[in-house]
């Protein structure tokens, strides 16, 4: 980081005052309108929830049925998070759900035919998932194929791959450590405290809900402060209170349920740690910026001196690490690593990023979005079959709201007018 | 005496903020060749898309008079239904059809609905006969070189039973011979009655082929010569092109000269796309701290193609001459490497090239240069937002914030921006392409301020502009590339529009 950035002796080069005309005023409220149409995904998720809620008698929101939904699309989820990054950067990834079965395979035979240890039979099979990943990457960032065919070709391939690993069978069970990985709960460390009229809930996941809001707190009102000692535009100190407020409530509610249910599931501390870790690597990362400049324009970044290729290259080897966790996750839950494992995967993958908020043409897009529309789905899925609807519904519904997602988002673009 | 077939007149066209063209008049005669020349920007290409249609009738006022009737295109379809065809710069063939389904696109030969592909093919080998095309008409368009797909141009024009002919820049991309052949074909056309309107920067062709010249110049017609009778020389043609005085457009300043920054040396390019033309032919350019060096050329003569492919490499094949900086030799295989050693290339093209539209004016800011906001990968934010705020202030780049989204500013505020994300990466040498194209005179008095300022600074400053007056201006240092070849070096003491021109229209010597 350099202090001593070159800008300072330009002042000189102000040769026209009176064109200058007066400053221009900070963003007040056009920044806060913005903000409304970058948080509609967020609207829209509570109010399909509350929709689903009321729907189906509170159902959806009972404590057990939230961790179900939770448990059972946490692969979706985090297959999300790596489509999201690859349609940011302006690319597609078709072969996710091969992948996941092809990684879930090798994860089988190598812990149950050779009976590896489960933590480096893991190891291998994320290995394995990157030099899938690198594989695929090579063509499209070196090699300049379009990465819709790339994966389109990958997801015939790997499929393949995973019936002749597979030997055209299942293979099973996992050891009891993946199983409860994939599956099952955190350990109640604790034991459970008495919550009056909501009966008895785990202490362990109630205190790492509140250390979690007082996490988001503290990271929050640090970085207010920072950019108030930038003297930068913040939120005033009541509606910041309120942010935070809702926050917390919003995630001690799931984690009351949760904890009135079981345990804490190990997929939601996988998953929330993803969250974190991949929401810094867009928003502060060199190489999550560069991410977003390769989809924005990649002209532009190639003349900034990004290297476009190593970053789509990295990108999809990033996709396939992930693509293995999913795996081993589904396999893990499944019990049983099968060679359909992870149909249809990428649909729902993309399906998910796009509803979150990805653009079409690239260069947009947050992690925490795409994950927003995978729980979309999720609830939709949830909820729908809840209240007994036939499943050739749920997938009209499903279609529908992708499609109205991206229109809305196609449509304000043009209304904002900004060239492209 | 007179029998025009074409009169334009009094034609206005304005575009926001600018007037693109006043008061123009325009007289062909039926069955002559009309050249119309004038500077880049000078109002050619446009009063060409007020007769070809493009601009609609409507969006300008003055009147077009075609073979005695007014005229009023609402598209180029409607114009060239009465004749009128135009062939533009960068040709509007589909590569891989065929020459004869190219000849007819759009206007197929069918028999009862279905293509009649035996008369599409014959008639075809009909017009390339004409044109003295000697290729089978199913050949692929993307099988034939430049010169010829030209031809197959102008065959399809004729399938369209022309009556007019525009030609824009029809030599630029040729090589000599070619464009021999295609002089000879208009003179044949000409002979047959054709009329056409030829825009060319060659004045030795226009000489060579043109009956009358018409010359404009900052979107007003100048004067229209008649080749035929006037002893007409090329300084005769430079005179009316460039011929206007310097007004107070550029602020003062003074430069201070130091040492040599950098050093090209028999530099020469090959085009990528173009296999064997080459595109900058041994180029030999020094640039001095503290100088504000011109780089002048017309359009197609390699401007920023030179630039390009020294700013690592970013432009062409088969690259080969040596780089000094310093003194010192230093090879440029990438971006990176050239942002490295202290070279930035600000694009012409800001839109296309230099800016993300989507992403906001900080990050754009900082998007060449985020290694020095950061520690081990870590992006420093809010050290990003003050730094793109001093821009803002110090460039007085007009947005409501740094957060606001690039695609939303002006012209002139997004050449602003480009320049506030090369200013960052700290350079000693700072290519600007073109740095003034479409924005408002305020905003370039601005902007020609920053390159004095960044003169001062002791940093080596190449401008390409197509505007003579804006090199003349603000350069101490002048070359002239002329068909990718240096053919001239003026100081600032001996600069004139006329002695640039004659350089930057300079032909090979044979």
């Amino acid at each position: 980081m350099s202090s001593t950035a070159p800008t300072n002796d330009i002042a000189a080069a102000r040769p026209l005052p009176d064109a200058a005309g007066a400053e221009p005023a900070e963003a007040g409220t056009g920044r806060f309108s913005v903000n409304l149409r970058q948080s509609g995904i967020y609207i829209a998720f509570v109010v399909i929830v509350v929709l689903f809620a009321i729907l189906t008698g509170g159902k959806s929101i009972t404590p057990q049925n939230i961790s179900n939904i939770m448990v059972q699309n946490s692969y979706i989820l985090v297959l999300a998070i790596g489509m999201i990054l690859i349609i940011i950067a302006g690319h597609i990834d078709l072969s996710v759900g091969s992948v996941v079965a092809v990684t879930g395979a090798i994860a089988a035979v190598l812990m149950v035919n050779l009976h590896l240890p489960w933590p480096l039979a893991i190891l291998i099979t994320m290995i394995t998932g990157g030099l899938i990943g690198a594989f695929q990457g090579y063509w499209v960032a070196y090699f300049g194929i379009p990465a819709f065919i790339v994966t389109l070709a990958g997801m015939l391939v790997f499929r393949a791959l995973t019936m002749w690993t597979l030997g055209n069978q299942g293979i099973g069970p996992f050891p009891t450590e993946v199983r409860t990985l994939a599956n099952g709960f955190a350990p109640g460390y604790l034991g459970n405290i008495g919550l009056g009229p909501l009966g008895g809930a785990d202490l362990f996941t109630l205190l790492a809900g509140l250390l979690a809001v007082g996490g988001i707190v503290a990271t929050q009102w640090r970085a207010r402060h920072g950019r108030l000692r930038y003297q930068q535009q913040v939120d005033s100190i009541q509606l910041f209170a309120l942010k935070m407020l809702a926050a917390g409530i919003a995630v001690m509610f799931v984690v009351v349920q949760i904890a009135r249910f079981k345990n804490l599931p190990w997929v939601l501390v996988l998953l929330t740690a993803l969250v974190l870790g991949y929401s810094l690597l867009t928003n502060r990362v060199v190489f999550g910026r560069h991410i977003y400049a390769v989809g924005g324009n990649l002209h532009a970044a190639t003349l900034s001196g990004i290297k476009v290729k190593s970053v789509t290259f990295w990108l999809f080897v990033n996709m396939g690490v992930i693509a293995a966790i999913a795996g081993v996750i589904f396999a893990g839950r499944l019990n049983l690593a099968g060679p359909t494992a992870g149909n249809t995967f990428e649909l729902e993958a993309i399906a998910a990023a796009f509803i979150g908020g990805a653009a079409v043409q690239g260069g947009v897009g947050k992690v925490v979005g795409a994950i927003t529309g995978g729980l979309i789905i999720a609830v939709i899925n949830n909820g729908m079959s809840l209240i007994g609807s036939p499943p050739e519904r749920v997938m009209l519904v499903k279609g529908l709201v992708l499609l109205a997602a991206v229109a809305i988002d196609v449509w304000s673009k043009r209304r904002a007018g900004v060239a492209r | 005496m007179t029998d025009a077939i074409l009169r334009m007149q009094a034609i206005t066209k304005t575009f926001p903020g600018v007037m693109a063209l006043r008061d123009v008049n325009l007289t062909v005669q039926r069955g002559e060749i009309h050249a119309i020349v004038g500077e880049n920007g000078a109002g050619k290409s446009t009063l060409m898309k007020v007769l070809s249609g493009v601009y609609p009738h409507g969006s300008y006022t003055g009147d077009v008079i075609f073979d005695g009737e007014p005229c009023r295109f609402s598209d180029i379809r409607d114009s060239e239904r009465r004749g009128i065809v135009i062939i533009h710069q960068e040709l509007a063939l589909s590569p891989h059809l065929s020459i004869a389904e190219n000849i007819y696109l759009g206007n197929e030969q069918t028999r009862r609905g279905l293509i009649d592909w035996n008369r599409t093919n014959a008639e075809a080998g009909r017009l390339l006969a004409r044109v003295g095309l000697h290729e089978n008409p199913v050949t692929p368009v993307t099988d034939l070189g430049v010169g010829k797909q030209q031809l197959v141009e102008i065959a399809k024009a004729l399938s369209k039973s022309v009556r007019m002919l525009i030609l824009d820049e029809p030599t630029a991309a040729l090589n000599d011979e070619d464009s021999a052949h295609l002089l000879d074909l208009l003179r044949g056309l000409r002979a047959d009655g054709l009329t056409a309107v030829i825009i060319s920067h060659k004045l030795n062709e226009i000489r060579a082929i043109a009956d009358s010249t018409t010359i404009l110049r900052d979107g007003r017609t100048i004067e229209t010569l008649d080749m035929r009778t006037d002893e007409v020389s090329e300084g005769r043609i430079i005179a009316g092109m460039v011929g206007r005085d310097l007004d107070h457009r550029f602020p003062p300043h003074e430069s201070h000269i130091g040492d040599e920054v950098l050093r090209i040396e028999d530099w020469t390019v090959h085009s990528p796309t173009q296999h064997g033309r080459v595109v900058v032919e041994g180029a030999n350019l020094t640039l001095r701290r503290g100088e504000i060096v011109g780089l002048a050329g017309l359009m197609g003569a390699g401007r920023t193609e030179l630039a390009m492919s020294v700013f690592g490499r970013s432009y062409g094949i088969g690259i080969s001459g040596r780089i000094f900086k310093d003194g010192r030799e230093i090879h440029l295989k990438s971006v990176r490497d050239a942002i490295r050693h202290g070279i930035a290339y600000a694009t012409e093209d800001r839109k296309l090239y230099g800016l993300n539209l989507i992403e906001d004016v900080k990050r754009n800011i900082s998007a060449a240069a985020l290694s020095r906001l950061s520690k081990r990968g870590w992006v420093h934010d809010n050290e990003e937002y003050r730094v793109a705020q001093d821009f803002r202030r110090n460039l007085n780049i007009k947005a409501p914030s740094v957060l606001t989204t690039a695609g939303t500013l002006s012209g002139g505020n997004q050449q602003k921006v480009v320049l506030a994300k090369w200013i960052f990466t700290d350079p000693d040498v700072l290519i600007l392409d073109e740095p003034t194209r479409g924005i408002d005179v305020g905003a370039k008095y601005e902007i020609y301020g920053i390159i004095n300022a960044l003169a001062d600074q002791g940093k080596a400053i190449l401008v390409i502009s197509s505007e003579l007056p804006e090199l003349l201006g603000i350069c101490d240092r002048i070359y002239a590339l002329s068909a990718g070849r240096i053919t001239g070096e003026v100081t600032r003491a001996d600069a004139t529009p006329e002695r640039l021109m004659q350089y930057m229209t300079k032909e090979k010597e044979q």
